[in-house]
């Protein structure tokens, strides 16, 4: 094989690595955006049960935060790579016998990464629950507000502003942690540029272009928060 | 009529113990975890293999120290690089402070799992240059590779940590200690640090956590850390309880490491609660 230059192995199309490598992130941006809004519903329910007053509902978010920040990211989602199709199959056989399961990597991902990221986010929405005055609730209820309405209309929009800041470092973590799904072969950034790295040896190459995206992909997403939170800083000045 | 009407007001009545739905949904949200944890334990008796057992515990244990060497040596070697680091991110000199954020920048941003590829299989890809300066014995080496990996990562965050603390105590103390005729090293020791520690314990402890559970991806780079031993272990003989174990490890150790931790700052700022 002649020695190719390291433009040609940057160039787009059947030569080149750069679509395939486009694909990867492409993918690493999806999961990431499909697992944000189920890791914040989760992580805002989560937080609303570790600061109720009902004892019980309190032991059961802690738990759940206890197991999914205690145990390593790459256990979790070998656990559930791995157990979920056998309980899955386990419970499947007991109607069709002969039905096999096979777990999709990325619902596999998306499923832990909400898990880990639902339990991060559910501390900074507990501090930013601590932070709001007993008095806003109390006076949402005087003025004869549901206890939905006054969560709704008075507590979540001053929530979000508290939270925002604490959240944009969850999200930087679930995007770096999305190149541990590769581990379970699916074909995200880290994946694609492994694949390109072994085929033409070029290894120091091609994960330093992986950093990169990841590196890129950070600094944009911090421009994008810059951009909400300035927006959001508007709505309150009115 | 009256106007002195003696007003009676009664204690508001108990609360009831009824069933709101709140404790309907926790109790049988605690239901479920019960059942879970029964499930796991029930699982475990029933899929209890003594020749599985035989076979990997003494694996795990030792796995366990592999893992617990490395996360030591990368913590102690990060926080010995870290010093130079704050230093720069503190410093006026534009290219110092420069350098050194583009440092905390590069492994705060990127993935850890990209930065041990980096080291392992991209650094690993010169050999012949390596060879030549008499590297190679490091950079062939899985486990030196994820030391070293793990301490420029570990490093980008305690600096930030440290300069974090540092930054947290008030200029008078300088100030104080300066008017007071100490140099600047004596008022880091006597004066500064002290107060920094306090701050930082709890951020460094978290750090520690993190790295015990990032420590489980060395294990796709072919260390045969506690994670290592579970994918071989998972690998020939298929049995899930092989990662269902080194998750209760796993868990065991920063659950000990947490409390540890909080017993700590609770013992060393005993002078701050009244």
């Amino acid at each position: 094989m002649p020695a190719q230059s390291i433009w040609t192995l940057l160039s787009w199309g059947p030569d080149g690595w750069s679509d395939d490598i486009a694909s990867g992130v492409l993918v690493t941006i999806v999961l990431a955006l499909a697992t944000l809004p189920i890791g914040l519903t989760i992580g805002f329910f989560v937080a609303f049960a570790k600061q109720h007053e009902e004892p019980s509902l309190r032991l059961a978010a802690n738990i759940y935060t206890t197991v999914f920040r205690g145990l390593p990211e790459l256990v979790t989602l070998f656990l559930f790579f791995f157990g979920m199709p056998l309980l899955l199959q386990y419970v499947v056989r007991l109607f069709n016998p002969n039905a096999t399961i096979d777990v999709n990597s990325f619902i596999a991902g998306m499923i832990v990464l909400s898990l880990i990221f639902s339990s991060y986010a559910s501390e900074v929405f507990l501090s930013a629950f601590r932070a709001i005055p007993k008095g806003q609730y109390e006076g949402g209820y005087a003025i004869g507000l549901s206890k939905w309405q006054t969560m709704r209309l008075i507590i979540l929009p001053q929530l979000i502003r508290i939270a925002f800041p604490g959240l944009e470092n969850c999200w930087l973590s679930l995007l770096k942690d999305t190149s541990l799904v590769s581990v379970v072969n699916l074909a995200e950034t880290l994946r694609q540029s492994g694949v390109a790295a072994r085929v033409t040896k070029h290894a120091f190459l091609f994960y330093s272009v992986a950093a990169l995206i990841f590196l890129a992909l950070a600094i944009l997403s911090s421009i994008g928060t810059s951009y909400i939170l300035r927006y959001i800083g508007r709505r309150e000045a009115r | 009529m009256s106007v002195s009407q003696a007003v009676v007001v009664d204690k508001p009545p108990p609360l009831a113990r009824g069933w709101p739905r709140a404790r309907i949904v926790g109790y049988s949200l605690v239901g479920v975890w019960m059942l879970f944890g029964l499930g796991i334990v029930a699982y475990l008796i029933y899929a209890w293999n003594p020749e599985f057992f035989a076979r990997y515990a003494p694996a795990y244990l030792q796995g366990l120290g592999t893992t617990l060497s490395l996360v030591s040596i990368s913590m102690v070697l990060g926080a010995i690089f870290s010093l130079p680091v704050a230093y720069g991110r503190m410093s006026r000199n534009r290219i110092l402070s420069g350098l050194a954020y583009c440092y905390v920048y590069f492994f705060r941003g990127t993935p850890l799992l990209v930065q041990t590829y980096l080291v392992y299989y991209g650094v690993g890809s010169f050999r012949p240059e390596l060879e030549t300066v008499g590297l190679w014995w490091f950079f062939r080496e899985a486990f030196y590779c994820g030391v070293f990996a793990f301490s420029l990562n570990t490093a980008a965050y305690q600096a930030e940590i440290l300069r974090g603390a540092i930054e947290s105590v008030p200029r008078g103390q300088w100030e104080g200690a300066a008017s007071l005729g100490l140099h600047t090293l004596q008022t880091l020791r006597k004066v500064v640090l002290p107060q920094a520690i306090i701050v930082a314990l709890r951020p460094y402890g978290n750090e520690l956590i993190l790295m015990i559970k990032a420590s489980a991806i060395v294990a796709i780079i072919t260390v045969y850390d506690l994670m290592g031993n579970a994918k071989l272990a998972y690998a020939k003989s298929f049995d899930i309880q092989a990662y269902i174990w080194v998750a209760i490890v796993y868990l065991v150790m920063v659950e000990i490491l947490r409390h540890g931790v909080e017993w700590i700052e609770r013992r060393i700022t005993i002078h701050l609660h009244r």
